[in-house]
């Protein structure tokens, strides 16, 4: 019984009138908890009750507290018939369990019904006091820390990475269950929200324990989803990336030193005292470069174990030869793997060996931003895609195993042969195939997701291969493959070169095999573009030259990533915000049939996408994309493919040849005119991109433009492998004279429709700028506006018999409309850029297509100049560095907590103009190397299209390996001191994608907020049509995320995401409902000007070791 | 085209983004698609390179908004502590602000009658004449009834009290005050010989009244309300009658006024061939505020019985003041007359009234 929980129900206010009669209410109050239930006393007649009610106190397990929510019911009492709901608050207590984050959960939650929506407010009040607790069979995860930022989270530094962690709940979905048609919506809403509720509290308390046992003490770029299999099934899935962090100290701003011990039982020993001493030796000694660099369809080693898979593999398993060698060892090894991770909860001693082989089998990070010196090469992306069928509840085969008990997750069989898991595991084991490939030991910024349409739900995922500095990870933590050993073993030393900011990190001796192309030390501005696989051996027709930053070391001509851009990387010019967007009809089909038709359309999908990527890219003369990310819908008649990317000018890579179009048989003048005229057209287009952009890379190497070379053919002759010693970088610059030109070949009118397509494509509007990544490359001095937003339209096809063509021009205007919009929307906020712009595409019905956005408009100085601001930030930068390593005897801090604090890649600019010590800022980066990565052109393409494979499996397991934590709605705990908002005015809340807030510091995180909502109507029309109804909710939403993290003390969200948004109508019936699932962190920041005036601000005395121990 | 259609199209700021121009039109009871043209006109297409397919969309969602704001603003203290929508504080007054102003024009049609469901049907015949939209009227009037409602019964100054129910500015409250107390004692003002007199007249002199005429104007200690008129002064006032019916009363008090305007005025001889009727007018006035019914044909008989003769004879505004201050001042002279301090407060309040509305 380790924990007590106690709430107190204060007062309602503007609660709704529920006797007509008297236009009053008669309010009660129920609060549960787990079986528990307490009531408050009627108030009667009231609108306003105040209820002060005593301490209700709940005797729970901590597991209990992890997986519950504390659920309040408000209730109009009525003497004659049953009592009326009023409507609910769902409170996540998971903030209060962790030493560092709320102490108490307090303010104005919005009372929610999912039929009604928002009606009133009650205050609340909510503590929990936590035992001791030494079981050590403990199922809870408590005090584990999780971070929806993906990025170590400012005010901490992470003294260990340990790596990928996952897993997955599932269960029956409520809303396809038999006593469905017999309940109320409401009723049925509310069973779906608190199981959701629940499993992701278990997901979240199971994702824990796996990161106690490897030694961690939170997960940062925590990545939730759910998948709505519909009568199959409901999945709750998470990935994150585990580590052990630890507060920053000597910040002025942060916790006094109490803070820092995360206290309580679950404290990790730190990295030194590394349980497993790792013996990779013993790991699986996979073949190295041989296979690496084959290529051949992953497929072949999918671990197919379990051969009674109905599976039909729609791909052909054309494995080579090594291919299939990795697979053979890959697949035993693995279901090996899977029983011992079973078997850890029980046998603990188990459980170092069984971290140590479990990590380094998915050798994933989830961030997309990382410390300097972690990141030294970089490939490329890498994704994979598979379509499945989902199992139909009648199955006969199936129908015993589907009907558990609600909730009875550990019900299932273990070594039930199709699962979820089984097929996430396929598809980033070809991820990390991949990876290999590009001559890379691990895949950063890496996520997941998934599309469903009946029964047929693709699985994609995808991230960046890179090589890492294995210092910062716990040993095993990386893939075998790349032999960590070795690199550990060399002295982490780095000598702080120029001033410049260039820093050499570790010296390396030149690896033989060339897999990591570490040799000489790379600057950190271009370190990390250097290629990382053998040139000699390239995974792919690539172009590659000398980095044309320190020419010391091979780049390729174009770089595609899934991360943020580092923030030491050197950029010429501002960035934009690049779309690929294609629909693909398909015909109507079930089943098999179904599954095969859409494996069959998505290469070609992902290989348009990629080449408009590519027109696009090269249309604006830039030549890296950063923040990638691919998303394909599958509805009933059609595919959707929406790509969206930051382009950059790379200073280290060359500078992109022109577009150059070639007619195909030139036959008439006119043609060749018209063939002349478009050329003119896209190569005016690309000098006026270059002028916008700011495009000018230092030396003018040549007019790319005019001379585009006509055969593309010719990549082919550049560079054969050389030894690589320095003497050549005098040699390099021949090579700018052969940059290609891009050639689109005009041979029918679907070509000339996407030249049409590449140049209607509008440039923001002056003043504007748009990425998709964290900030905007080129952009700097950010002031302090902010605004968050959320925009979804829904378009009717009305039209039957649309071509591909026609599709597609749809898509696309709609896509441009939407941007246009929003544009106009925040011209008050010029000069402004929207950052993080997310785009989700999904095809509800038959003939609608929806688009949702999530981004932040921030405002920035024009005039500020970028240049100070880099020196500043070089130089603090490096001072950090060397303090920190005299400090902490760890090479790198992951977070320096110079004042504007992040390393990382946002919020450079703050720190200038915001305060004095502009120096401070972030800069962090420069030491990485890293090498990048490719493009992933057709190549790629053609592996990922291995990918795909039909399988149809039950739902319902989960591999699970332990129990769960709640997290319902907000959590909290925290100071109170710091509410100067007493009283009635309400506070601030701002919230943003992002991890950071210009011009202010982080000074403490409350906790993850991860809530899920349903929202249904029966009068449509009443409440303003679809529109209005989902207005409603989103503005609900907000407020109720808000009010979460007001109650827990909190003044913003960060990292906010509205992962989920599912809007289904039905107008005839006027009827529609929607579910959104959205998260982010809970934080406290202050303004700089604020920090330097108050040295020690309140915060920090309150939050100590107390709650906890 | 005609391929598509937006079914849906919301956009949701944390921090509600509201236009003014766009408030401005959704108050004036536009549609969408007029007020779509009139921001064209305006151009702001040429801003940020819009569309008239993005401005339509944004028109939409503001409105949207403002209806779902329209509830709170109906009572603007809720506006501070509801939790749907995040509006700074300056904005949030200036919504406050703006819904509650009205036009004129529209207050003019219905001020000093009864705020009751028949006016309400008869607001398209109002929206007909003044050219204000139906639903921009139907607004107006429910806002001066939600007002009036809410103060009717309370206590204390009626300017503070809608001030703290309604957060409005200082001049708008006032102005608020005027229509409730109008509405409140049914004023006539709606006559075609009151037609040139304008809101702002009319509001000025309910400020006169409330101030002098009620119960909390002489006695700041009771507690009592500012919309009715105190009822004993209204039975004093019979008192002043004496004035008319006492023959050596009314003789003195003319020549009184007469000795004392000689030669300071060019309508001296007409002045002095009306001053009985004139007086007789003004005291008569007096006499007959005791009942509500008269009460209401207040300011018609001032017009009337004042305003009109003295317009006729050509009288300036200067004269009417030189007038009033030797017509209200005489009376301290008259030893038999025992009732100054009635006679005072009533003519302090008729002479700022007249003087008011003594214009063309």
């Amino acid at each position: 019984m380790p924990g007590k929980l106690k709430a107190k129900i204060v007062a309602g206010r503007h609660l709704p009138v529920m006797d007509r009669a008297s236009d009053l209410t008669d309010a009660f109050v129920e609060v549960k908890f787990g079986n528990t239930t307490f009531k408050t006393d009627v108030y009667p007649k009231s609108l306003n009750p105040q209820w002060n009610s005593e301490w209700f106190k709940f005797e729970v397990d901590d597991e209990d507290l992890q997986d519950e929510p504390l659920q309040i019911t408000v209730l109009d009492h009525d003497t004659y018939s049953a009592n009326d709901a009023i409507g609910k608050v769902y409170i996540d207590i998971d903030p209060l369990l962790s030493s560092e984050a709320a102490t108490v959960i307090s303010g104005w939650f919005p009372i929610y019904d999912t039929i009604h929506g928002i009606r009133g407010e009650i205050n609340v009040l909510v503590k929990v006091d936590l035992f001791n607790d030494l079981n050590r069979f403990r199922q809870s995860s408590c005090g584990v820390k999780f971070f929806c930022t993906t990025s170590i989270p400012r005010c901490y530094r992470a003294a260990m990475v340990h790596g990928f962690v996952e897993e997955l709940v599932v269960n029956e979905d409520p809303e396809y269950q038999w006593i469905d048609r017999i309940r109320t919506p409401r009723a049925s809403n509310e069973a779906r929200q608190r199981l959701i509720s629940l499993m992701s509290g278990e997901l979240q308390r199971k994702i824990g324990l796996k990161v106690l046992e490897m030694g961690g003490n939170a997960v940062v770029g925590y990545l939730q989803c759910f998948d709505l299999e519909g009568e199959s099934g409901l999945v709750v899935r998470a990935i994150g990336t585990a580590c052990t962090l630890e507060k920053l100290s000597n910040s002025s701003a942060a916790a006094p030193p109490a803070c820092n011990s995360p206290s309580k039982d679950i404290k990790e020993p730190p990295f030194s005292e590394d349980p497993n001493p790792n013996t990779h030796s013993s790991g699986p000694s996979t073949p190295l470069k041989t296979q690496t660099y084959s290529f051949s369809p992953s497929k072949s080693y999918s671990r197919q174990s379990s051969s009674s898979d109905t599976d039909l593999s729609l791909t052909p398993k054309t494995g080579m030869g090594s291919g299939g060698s990795a697979g053979k060892e890959g697949g035993p090894l693995k279901t090996l793997l899977r029983q011992q991770t079973q078997s850890a909860l029980e046998q603990r001693g188990a459980s170092s060996s069984r971290i140590f082989v479990r990590t380094r089998e998915f050798p994933f990070f989830t961030l997309t931003s990382f410390p300097p010196g972690f990141l030294i090469h970089v490939g490329g992306v890498v994704s994979a895609r598979s379509v499945k069928l989902l199992d139909r509840i009648h199955n006969p085969a199936l129908g015993n195993t589907r009907s558990y008990k609600l909730l009875d997750w550990n019900s299932f069989a273990a070594d039930e042969p199709e699962t979820r898991d089984a097929w996430w595991e396929e598809i980033r084991q070809e991820i990390k195939s991949h990876a290999r490939a590009l001559g890379c030991h691990a895949v950063v910024g890496y996520s997941e997701s998934t599309s469903i349409c009946e029964e047929v739900c693709i699985l994609s995922a995808s991230g960046t291969a890179a090589v890492l500095h294995p210092k910062f990870m716990q040993e095993g933590c990386l893939d075998g493959y790349s032999d960590p050993s070795r690199l550990s073993r060399q002295p982490a030393t780095f000598s702080a070169g120029s001033e410049k900011g260039e820093f050499d990190i570790f010296p390396q001796s030149k690896d033989s095999s060339a897999a990591l192309g570490l040799e000489e030390p790379s600057p950190p501005s271009c370190g990390f573009c250097h290629i990382p696989y053998d040139e000699l051996n390239i995974p792919f027709p690539a172009h590659l030259t000398y980095c044309y930053h320190c020419r010391r070391q091979k780049v390729p001509d174009v770089l595609f990533t899934t991360i943020d851009m580092p923030a030491e990387a050197a950029v010429t010019g501002k960035g934009c915000l690049i779309q690929a967007r294609l629909c693909r009809l398909k015909k109507k089909a079930q089943g098999e049939v179904n599954a095969t038709a859409i494996s069959n359309l998505l290469p070609f999908m992902e290989y348009e996408l990629h080449t408009q990527l590519m027109n696009k890219l090269k249309l604006r003369g830039m030549n890296a994309l950063f923040g990638l990310r691919i998303q394909i819908s599958v509805g009933e008649n059609m595919l959707v493919g929406l790509a969206s990317a930051t382009a950059v000018y790379l200073t280290a890579l060359p500078t992109p040849g022109g577009i150059q179009i070639a007619g195909k048989t030139p036959s008439d003048i006119t043609y060749e005119q018209h063939i002349s005229n478009m050329q003119k057209k896209i190569n005016d287009t690309i000098a006026k991109n270059k002028e916008l952009y700011e495009v000018n890379p230092p030396e003018v190497i040549e007019e790319v433009i005019g001379s585009p070379i006509p055969e593309p053919r010719q990549r082919s002759r550049l560079f054969r492998s050389h030894s690589e010693s320095s003497d050549e970088v005098s040699e390099l610059d021949l090579s700018h004279g052969k940059k290609d030109a891009f050639v689109l070949e005009i041979d029918d009118t679907d070509a000339v429709e996407d030249i049409h397509s590449l140049l209607t494509d509008t440039p923001a509007p002056a003043g504007f700028y748009s990425c998709n990544t964290e900030i905007m490359p080129g952009i700097y001095n950010w002031t302090s506006g902010l605004q968050m937003f959320t925009s979804v339209r829904v378009f009717r096809l009305s039209n039957a018999n649309l071509t591909n063509q026609g599709l597609n021009k749809i898509f696309n205007d709609l896509c441009e409309n939407l941007l246009k919009s929003l544009y106009f929307k925040l011209r008050s906020m010029i000069p402004c850029c929207l950052c993080h712009l997310n785009f989700t595409v999904a095809v509800p019905e038959d003939e609608l297509i929806q688009v949702a956005v999530t981004a932040v408009a921030m405002t920035f100085d024009k005039d500020q100049a970028q240049e100070n601001w880099k020196l500043g930030a070089d130089k603090t930068h490096m001072k950090a560095i060397v303090e920190n390593e005299e400090q902490l005897q760890f090479p790198l801090e992951l977070c320096t907590e110079s004042p504007s604090t992040n390393p990382f890649s946002p919020c450079r600019g703050t720190g200038l103009q915001e305060s004095a010590n502009a120096h401070a800022t972030p800069r962090a980066a420069s030491v990485d190397y890293s090498s990048f990565a490719d493009r992933w052109s057709s190549w790629i393409e053609l592996i990922r299209l291995k990918a795909q494979t039909i399988r149809r499996g039950s739902i319902k397991t989960t591999s699970s390996l332990e129990k769960a934590s709640p997290l319902p709605e907000g959590r909290s705990r925290s100071l109170r001191s710091t509410r100067s908002y007493a009283g009635s005015t309400v506070a601030v809340v701002k919230m943003t994608p992002l991890s950071f807030i210009p011009g202010t510091r982080i000074i403490k995180y409350l906790g993850i907020i991860n809530m899920f909502f349903i929202r249904e109507t029966t009068s449509l029309r009443e409440e303003g049509g679809v529109s209005g109804f989902l207005h409603a909710f989103i503005a609900e939403v907000f407020a109720m995320v808000r009010a979460h993290v007001a109650a827990l003390g909190g003044n913003a969200v960060v990292s906010y995401s509205m992962k989920e948004c599912v809007f289904m109508e039905n107008p005839n019936k006027n009827q529609a409902q929607c579910l959104i699932n959205v998260s982010g962190d809970a934080v406290i920041f202050m303004r700089e000007s604020e920090l330097e005036a108050t040295p020690a601000p309140p915060q920090t005395s309150c939050s100590g070791g107390e709650v906890t121990t | 085209m005609g391929k598509m259609s937006v079914e849906l199209d919301v956009f949701v700021g944390n921090t509600t983004i509201m236009d003014e121009e766009v408030y401005q039109f959704w108050l004036d009871g536009y549609t969408v698609a007029d007020a779509v043209r009139v921001r064209m006109e305006g151009g702001v297409l040429q801003e940020c390179e819009a569309s008239a397919e993005v401005l339509h969309s944004d028109t939409m969602d503001q409105f949207r908004t403002f209806q779902m704001c329209e509830r709170l603003l109906h009572c603007p203290s809720k506006l501070a502590n509801q939790l749907l929508f995040q509006i700074p504080p300056h904005r949030q007054a200036m919504l406050i602000e703006r819904y509650y102003a009205f036009d004129d024009a529209f207050v003019r049609e219905v001020l000093g009658k009864k705020l009751s469901k028949g006016t309400k049907k008869d607001l398209d015949d109002v929206s007909a004449k003044t050219g204000i939209t139906l639903k921009s009227c139907r607004r107006q009037f429910d806002n001066f009834k939600r007002v009036f409602k809410v103060v009717e019964e309370l206590k204390g100054s009626l300017v503070e009290n809608i001030q703290q129910h309604f957060l409005l500015s200082d001049k708008l409250a006032r102005d608020y005050a005027a229509i409730v107390f109008f509405a409140n004692n049914r004023f006539e003002t709606g006559k075609r010989k009151l037609q040139y007199l304008s809101f702002q007249d009319f509001a000025f002199c309910a400020v006169q009244l409330i101030n002098n005429w009620t119960v909390g104007a002489v006695d700041n200690m009771v507690e009592d309300m500012d919309v009715d008129l105190d009822k004993e002064f209204l039975q004093d006032l019979k008192d002043l009658k004496v004035l008319i019916t006492d023959k050596d009363m009314l003789d003195q008090h003319k020549s009184l006024v007469c000795t004392a305007l000689r030669g300071k005025t060019k309508v001296f001889n007409e002045m002095e061939a009306n001053f009985k009727n004139l007086s007789r007018g003004l005291v008569n006035i007096a006499a007959k505020l005791m009942n509500a019914k008269d009460v209401r044909d207040f300011f018609i008989d001032l017009v009337e019985k004042f305003i009109e003769p003295c317009r006729s004879d050509r009288w300036t505004a200067g004269d009417i003041k030189l007038f009033l201050t030797h017509y209200t001042n005489s009376v301290h002279i008259l030893d038999t007359f025992k009732h100054q301090v009635v006679w005072d407060r009533y003519m302090g309040v008729v002479k700022s009234c007249i003087l008011k509305m003594y214009h063309d």
